[in-house]
């Protein structure tokens, strides 16, 4: 599904955090959102969510999102929020199943479970499945939060900072493992990422966003320069081209440590 | 997809909910037990065999175990499990929606609105019902514990209904109906106070078959309601933007889980006074046994706590012979050591 947003405008107590957000999304591809702290990334998906009620208007293949009915809408996006589910007294198996809650009555079918355990093994946190929550490091309870996500079949999905908490292998894993679903099962991914390497590698769109707005946007040669990292994050670095031809940034200053010296 | 995993996938599940029904059965038989010994156990001790008979051949025993059984142990006994079924719930589901685990009827202040009104009752002789005769008491008791429900639920939607919001305001209640019902004992006469204060134990000696009869029929027309939304309620324990994006509308499943709640608090303490402790620890037991799966959760709180309940209500009677202990008393001397040694030889980290 096609998912364009037009003139988004969200505002916490009348501070603007989102001030007019246009942007679009395609199926099949990885779009990832970047900026500093603060930009509006993770408020941008909990509008697109409906967790938060934004102005402007959000498309899902032309259709406005607010007219779809409440739950078929739950059934089509899928999202992975920041909460860190730590304190809940449930088992892997358990959580992941709840991503399936619209098909879930109180005997739970076997097909339920195979969709979970298929996702489990993908994800290679199976042998987690039996053990609770609160028994696991944050990184492996990300992964869960992942699996829940991804065990929705949605057919669009927001993951806010999917690698966070995860080491240097399962971040690529994972990415990776988004990506092969995303063009296989030709769903539109929005992921919001820190790490501007990870995303220049697994992202087929950048969109930068800085105080609430869409800075630039586009392929990630052609937004990831030494400029837009400068006057965005306020970073001088060095932007080189690798083998890939995917641009790789080598922060080396901040513009604030400059102008103290 | 291949037929290996599919294999793998029922057993894996099938492990991790067969020990719960294991435990759940366990606790089931627990209770039945519990409720056959306290049905024997009392200033006179009957056999199994007088209580049978009385039981299922009614004509043939003899009449004063007949009306033993029939007119206090039976009631008393069925009345335990009923109460200790309905603060196990009621503890357990308002742990959930506020996520909280110092939430439970007592420390919300809900028993305590339970009290001040039963006070109400027995010093001014005022019911929010007229002519009630005998049941004055429990009517007012049933209103103002409803009522603390209510001005929880106004303070929390007043704001938005947030955990917070509502933990706070009943807490806030809880010191406020304390004070009130000090008030009431202040100026109380002193065969009054002697009523509150009996009253504040928890007994479940004026167990009548109609009080039983509004308890259990609060249980069945609650219990079903809140076990629909067992998925919802689960979800919750994941965070509110998560289960928002689930597709669950936080606030309203909140609220209503209140309500239900509420409803079961109000009948419980109504009768049998202030039980504290049984809502605050009948979940905790559950918890640390099956977990939060509100399939095994809410079941194995109700009892748990149905189970603590009719054992108290044993040790009650058999302490001193030939005097019954406050229910009220005995439900945290026999709880409580139960539970620490719950705590102790858990390892895991619960909250």
């Amino acid at each position: 599904m096609r998912l364009e947003i037009k003139n988004l405008k969200f505002g916490y107590n009348s501070k603007p955090v989102l001030k007019n957000i246009n942007m679009e999304v395609s199926p099949g591809k990885i779009t990832a959102v970047i900026g500093p702290n603060a930009a509006g990334k993770s408020t941008l998906l909990k509008c697109i969510v409906r967790i938060l009620k934004p102005e402007g208007s959000i498309l899902l293949d032309g259709k406005e999102i607010n007219n779809f009915e409440k739950e078929s809408i739950t059934r089509i996006v899928s999202y992975l929020s920041q909460e860190n589910p730590a304190r809940a007294v449930l088992s892997v198996f358990e959580v992941v199943l709840l991503g399936r809650i619209h098909s879930l009555s109180w005997k739970v079918g076997d097909d339920e479970l195979e969709v979970v355990w298929e996702i489990l093994k993908d994800m290679g946190i199976h042998e987690l499945a039996s053990r609770y929550l609160n028994e696991l490091s944050g990184g492996q309870r990300q992964m869960v939060s992942i699996a829940q996500a991804l065990v929705r079949e949605p057919k669009v999905l927001l993951l806010d900072e999917p690698t966070s908490n995860l080491d240097l292998q399962r971040q690529l894993e994972i990415l990776y493992l988004i990506r092969d679903l995303t063009v296989k099962r030709k769903i539109t991914t929005l992921v919001t990422l820190h790490h501007l390497n990870l995303a220049a590698r697994y992202a087929d769109k950048l969109v930068v966003l800085n105080n609430g707005e869409v800075y630039a946007s586009g392929k990630p040669e052609s937004v990831l320069t030494s400029e837009t990292v400068r006057s965005v994050y306020g970073v001088n670095a060095r932007v080189n081209i690798d083998d890939d031809g995917i641009p790789q940034i080598t922060p080396i200053s901040s513009v604030r440590n400059m102008c103290l010296a | 997809m291949e037929k290996k995993a599919d294999i793998k996938a029922k057993e894996i599940y099938d492990e991790i909910t067969g020990r719960k029904y294991a435990l759940l059965f366990l606790f089931a038989a627990a209770c039945v037990l519990a409720l056959i010994i306290d049905i024997l156990v009392g200033p006179a001790w009957l056999s199994i065999q007088e209580v049978f008979s009385a039981i299922f051949l009614a004509n043939s025993s003899d009449p004063t175990t007949n009306v033993i059984v029939w007119t206090i142990r039976l009631p008393t006994a069925l009345m335990a499990i009923a109460v200790g079924a309905a603060l196990g719930i009621a503890g357990a589901e308002m742990q959930t929606i506020l996520d909280n685990p110092l939430a439970s009827p007592y420390t919300l202040g809900v028993s305590a609105g339970a009290g001040f009104g039963a006070a109400l009752a027995i010093v001014l002789g005022v019911g929010i019902v007229p002519y009630a005769g005998e049941y004055l008491v429990s009517i007012n008791a049933f209103f103002f514990s409803l009522l603390t429900c209510l001005l929880i639920y106004f303070i929390g939607k007043a704001r938005r209904v947030t955990a917070e919001t509502m933990v706070l305001a009943g807490i806030a209640l809880l010191f406020l109906f304390q004070s009130l019902l000090a008030l009431l004992q202040y100026i109380a006469s002193e065969e009054a106070l002697q009523v509150i204060v009996f009253w504040l134990f928890g007994s479940l000696l004026k167990t009548t078959w109609p009080k039983l009869a509004v308890v259990a029929a609060v249980l069945i027309i609650v219990v079903p309601l809140i076990a629909k939304d067992a998925w919802k309620l689960t979800a919750l324990k994941l965070g509110d933007e998560k289960a928002k994006s689930l597709g669950i509308d936080v606030e309203k499943l909140r609220l209503k889980a209140f309500m239900l709640i509420s409803l079961l608090t109000a009948a419980a303490v109504c009768f049998v006074g202030t039980i504290g402790f049984i809502g605050l620890v009948g979940p905790h037991i559950a918890r640390m046994l099956v977990g939060e799966d509100q399939r095994f959760f809410l079941p194995m709180s109700a009892l748990g706590g149905a189970a603590l309940l009719s054992v108290a209500s044993i040790g009650g009677k058999v302490i001193i012979p030939g005097a019954i202990f406050p229910i009220g008393i005995v439900t945290s001397l026999i709880g409580v050591p139960f539970f620490f040694s719950l705590i102790l030889t858990k390892r895991r980290g619960y909250w």
